[in-house]
């Protein structure tokens, strides 16, 4: 096993996935903020609802345009760089990725051309459809990746066959109503809604800030900030409960998350601050807020979290009782159906730690000929990096406050004060613009770099599943994808600074002229 | 749960293999000719306003027909999981590049007409050009290779093993019958693509497309059938020994393979099958003929009828194959041992009835809602959101 294509595929595969996701989370959010905006136009006729939505429209569509090109590559990634992945849990991992195409890809996609080509040839109702389609597609597409996604952090509904060597689907039913999917589905998609909120909320600052389009810019505030507060609070109280779940699940990322050495006397206290040291495995300068971890990953006062050095001894139990389990099956390997059933007994009793027996394969090609010490390496490889973790997910909440006080204190600017606003907090709201970015790249920091050294929780190594490639092949994609993804970002950028820049284009006449015609376009010529 | 005993094993698969055909042949039918028309975008637009109203023709509509192609990758995802594993692994650094392509196409699509300043858009132009060009070019050398045998083989693990380095992976991709078939394959969504703008277009646009378009129906057919005649007398075909359980476990080495006399006795065995390359040459022939003004049927037609059997000629031919391995005949995948269990074909199969359906009305819907042909008129009016 070649680590040097381990780590680089790793790198690919980050790089290319937190791209994917600066463009995803505006996509969801600002989908829908353009169908509600496009919804008041059509009850209520005002032309300035249409400018609305014709402007926000144009900057969702320069960023779906790259949602799509850097979705598309991760698509393939799987079987590129993840083949050995891709053969051993296919099975499971393919269903919800072809469902997604099916039932959201091709919604979101179709109408999406549909919707800037369709204003002089629909109907307004038949449009504003097309405008919902288009939001719901979107939506559709992040359940059924994050079903796939929370199926890597809590593997269940799918069992091990001997005859193909390979995971397989045991319930389709496990898979999609998996509780992670849940929680994980609500999470990020209301981190999309606040993302977008966000971002209108700072450019129609900016345009109050510089006294342009000031009728436009506060309808604008009006809409995101009651939906971003909606979604902030939804974002808040439901990254509770993915803590819950992967409490319940992962609880090695759990005790990460927290730098949780030792197991603590219930109820655990959260660490507020402190600078977690993986040598000495302590967290110097702690600062603790008694109760808090507690509740969060166990909702109760009397259940213990437990620490790093416990799950490590735990992880030690399950590499040996997997070597069993891997013993078992190469001899079921070698005489396949006439095996001994004692032998598949053996099996079956330990094949829910096979995967930890799979963690020596990093250092010997037969784990059955591991020594004392390489066991004992394997258990410590359980270990995720903490400091990263610990700080990704202490921005990410942070962040997380910081946007429910701004968008409940605009919430009731817009609501209760005439829509009028100080000028510092016009300020703030353009420099919180980046922020939602931050926050949601944290996020999947801790899911995703937490859930290490596994792709698939407790059962198969990220150093097992990858392709058997060069490590030029990868330095080539790498610096390829390198290339053509910081070219488009430049341009992206400027694009959408031009037409922000530019700001919407307010003309009264325009919109009449156009009602005008589009009435008699669509009446039948008698 | 048993529900999925309701269908067999055995027809799960084979009903697999027949959607995967649907999924790439609708693929070619629909994003093929938005590539085809990519091809010919420098060639059959002169000025600034004529490439624009080129280019709308299929702006409203590129984005849903690349769809085929993801779902394309999603389906074998889920139905034939080691062919996913193997395939995109070793074609390497060819699927960077077809990726390559496919990241440039959105945004040169959306991104063109963005900015006045003229070398900007030819800049996106050649862009548009490469995106159709690179994959209708690597997609058409890929069959060629499965054709030929790819150079793989199966540890006891089934981990996925290749012969040569980086570049002589890549390389190794260029053999001469399999470049024959990328020309095939680039010729054929020109031909494609010069349907869909007679349809879309007036004018010069129109009349250079019906030009170039039926030059590539000849190389089309004189390609497919020299690719024929190179089948039938210097390359191996492959075939299974013995009777393979058709509803076993999806272990490819399970079963053993032998690499000997050739793909053509297919037609012998099932003589039926002769009815793709009859397609194939009548729809090319007659998409000749429309391309050049005569005949009462649309070339587009009759392109989408030649698509359909050249394309459907390679999967009939090499049945019940899917990716032959030449380094050791033993590992290559079948659709009977390098399928996806039979829970997931059945479920699989579930969510295909209920969506492909729907998905193929409202595309039906949006293309009706779009009939008509792209002016230039249409592309200067400033409220029209046209790219
Ligand atoms: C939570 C949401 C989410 C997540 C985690 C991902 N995506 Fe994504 N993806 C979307 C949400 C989304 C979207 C909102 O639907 C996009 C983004 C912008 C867009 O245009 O559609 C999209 C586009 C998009 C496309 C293009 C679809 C089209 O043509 O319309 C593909 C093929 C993928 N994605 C595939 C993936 C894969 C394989 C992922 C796993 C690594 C992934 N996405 C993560
Ligand atoms: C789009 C948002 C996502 C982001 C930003 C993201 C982020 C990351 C990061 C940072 C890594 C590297 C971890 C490491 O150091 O190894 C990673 C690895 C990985 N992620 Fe994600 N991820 C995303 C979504 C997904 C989804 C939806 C899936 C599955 C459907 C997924 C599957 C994987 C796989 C297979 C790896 C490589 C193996 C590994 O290192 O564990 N990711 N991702
Ligand atoms: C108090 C606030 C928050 C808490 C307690 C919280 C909790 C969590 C936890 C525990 C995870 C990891 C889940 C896993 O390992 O599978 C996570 C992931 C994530 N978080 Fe948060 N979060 C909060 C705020 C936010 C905010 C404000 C955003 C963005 C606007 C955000 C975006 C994300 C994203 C995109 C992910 C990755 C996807 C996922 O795993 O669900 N979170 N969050």
């Amino acid at each position: 096993m070649d680590i040097g294509v381990v780590e680089l595929s790793r790198l690919q595969f980050a790089m290319t996935a937190l791209y994917h996701f600066l463009f995803v989370p505006l996509t969801l959010g600002l989908s829908i903020l353009v169908a509600i905006m496009e919804t008041v136009y059509v009850m209520t006729n005002r032309p300035i609802w249409r400018q609305m939505t014709k402007f926000w429209g144009l900057l969702f569509g320069i960023n779906f345009a790259m949602g799509v090109a850097t979705g598309v590559v991760m698509e393939f990634q799987f079987g590129m760089n993840w083949s050995y992945y891709s053969h051993y849990v296919g099975d499971i991992f393919g269903a919800p990725l072809a469902i997604e195409g099916l039932m959201a890809f091709f919604l979101e996609a179709t109408f999406v051309g549909l919707w800037f080509f369709g204003w002089d040839r629909l109907s307004k109702p038949a449009h504003l459809l097309v405008a919902w389609l288009v939001a719901l597609g979107s939506n559709f597409s992040a359940l059924w990746i994050l079903i796939a996604n929370a199926w890597m952090q809590n593997p269940v509904g799918a069992e091990f066959n001997p005859l193909t060597m390979r995971m397989e689907m045991t319930s389709f039913f496990d898979v999609m109503f998996n509780t992670v999917a849940q929680a994980k589905f609500v999470h990020t998609v209301s981190a999309g809604y606040v993302t977008a909120a966000i971002f209108v909320l700072g450019v129609s600052s900016w345009y109050i800030l510089n006294g342009r389009h000031i009728a436009l810019a506060r309808r604008s505030i009006a809409v995101a900030s009651s939906f971003g507060l909606a979604a902030a609070l939804s974002v808040v109280v439901l990254g509770d409960e993915s803590g819950y779940d992967a409490g319940l699940n992962q609880k090695m990322k759990l005790a990460a998350i927290e730098a949780m050495w030792e197991t603590e006397p219930a109820p655990a206290s959260f660490t507020l601050f402190g600078l977690p040291d993986q040598e000495a495995r302590e967290t110097k300068w702690a600062v603790h807020v008694p109760y808090v971890m507690g509740l969060i990953g166990t909702r109760s006062l009397t259940e213990e979290i437990p620490g790093i050095n416990q799950l490590e001894q735990q992880a030690e139990r399950r590499v040996r009782s997997g070597l069993v389990a891997y013993d078992a099956l190469m001899t079921i390997r070698e005489d396949r159906e006439a095996t001994d059933p004692e032998i598949r007994q053996t099996f079956e009793k330990h094949s829910d730690d096979l995967g930890y027996a799979m963690l020596l394969r990093r250092y010997l090609d037969d784990p059955r000929q591991a020594t004392d010490e390489q066991i004992a390496q394997a258990a410590e490889d359980t270990i995720p990096h903490v400091w990263p973790i610990f700080w990704a997910f202490r921005i990410m909440v942070g962040l997380g406050f910081m946007f429910i006080a701004l968008t409940a204190y605009f919430f009731y600017r817009s609501s209760f004060r005439g829509g009028v606003f100080p000028r510092w907090a016009l300020g703030a709201a353009v420099l919180m613009i980046p922020a939602p970015w931050i926050a949601v790249e944290m996020g999947w920091i801790v899911a995703e770099y937490g859930r290490q050294p596994w792709t698939v929780d407790g059962i198969l190594p990220t150093a097992l599943s990858v392709s058997a490639l060069s490590v030029t092949e990868l330095l080539l994609t790498i610096a390829g994808f390198a290339a053509f993804y910081t070219t488009l970002f430049l341009i992206e950028i400027r694009l959408l600074l031009k037409y922000i820049r530019k700001g919407p284009h307010e003309d009264v006449q325009l919109t009449d002229d156009w009602q005008a015609r589009h009435r008699a376009r669509l009446t039948p010529a008698e | 749960m048993i529900l999925h005993e309701l269908i067999s094993f055995e027809y799960l698969r084979l009903i697999w293999w027949l959607l995967l055909g649907v999924l790439l042949i609708g693929f070619a039918l629909t994003d093929g000719f938005d590539m085809g028309v990519g091809i010919l975008l420098p060639f059959v637009a002169k000025t600034d306003v004529e490439r624009r109203v080129v280019i709308n023709t299929v702006g409203p509509v590129w984005e849903g027909n690349q769809v085929w192609f993801i779902l394309g990758g999603g389906a074998i995802f889920a139905a034939f999981p080691p062919l996913y594993a193997v395939s995109f692994s070793g074609f390497y650094l060819a699927m960077f590049a077809i990726l390559s392509a496919l990241i440039i196409r959105p945004v040169a699509f959306k991104f063109r007409s963005k900015r006045e300043d003229a070398t900007w858009r030819s800049r996106w132009d050649k862009a548009l050009f490469y995106s159709g060009f690179v994959p209708a070019l690597i997609f058409g050398v890929a069959v060629g290779n499965v054709l030929l045998g790819v150079p793989f083989h199966l540890t006891p693990d089934l981990h996925a093993i290749y012969e040569g380095g980086a570049f002589g992976k890549l390389f190794g991709l260029l053999r001469p019958f399999a470049l024959l078939c990328g020309i095939v394959s680039v010729a054929m969504l020109v031909m494609h693509g010069a349907g869909w703008l007679v349809l879309k277009t007036d004018g010069g646009i129109a009349q250079r497309a019906r030009k170039l378009g039926s030059r590539a129906a000849l190389v089309v057919m004189a390609g497919y059938a020299l690719a024929g005649m190179w089948l039938a007398v210097g390359i191996d075909g492959y075939s299974l020994v013995g009777q393979v359980p058709h509803d076993g476990p999806s272990n490819p080495l399970a079963s053993q393979v032998l690499r000997e006399g050739s793909w053509l006795l297919a037609y012998l065995e099932r003589p039926w099958i002769a009815i793709a390359p009859a397609m194939g040459f009548v729809g090319s022939f007659m998409a000749w003929r429309a391309l050049q003004g005569e005949g009462q049927f649309s070339p587009l037609g009759w392109s989408k009828m030649a698509l359909f059997g050249l394309i459907s000629s390679v999967g009939l031919t090499i049945f019940p194959f899917l990716l032959p391995s030449k380094s050791q005949p033993d590992s290559s995948l079948t659709i009977w041992d390098a399928s996806s269990s039979h829970l997931t074909l059945f479920v699989m199969l579930g969510a295909t009835v209920i969506f492909l359906p729907l998905i193929l009305l409202y595309t039906a819907w949006v293309y009706r809602v779009l009939w008509g042909k792209v002016t230039q008129k249409d592309v200067s009016d400033p409220d029209h959101h046209a790219y």
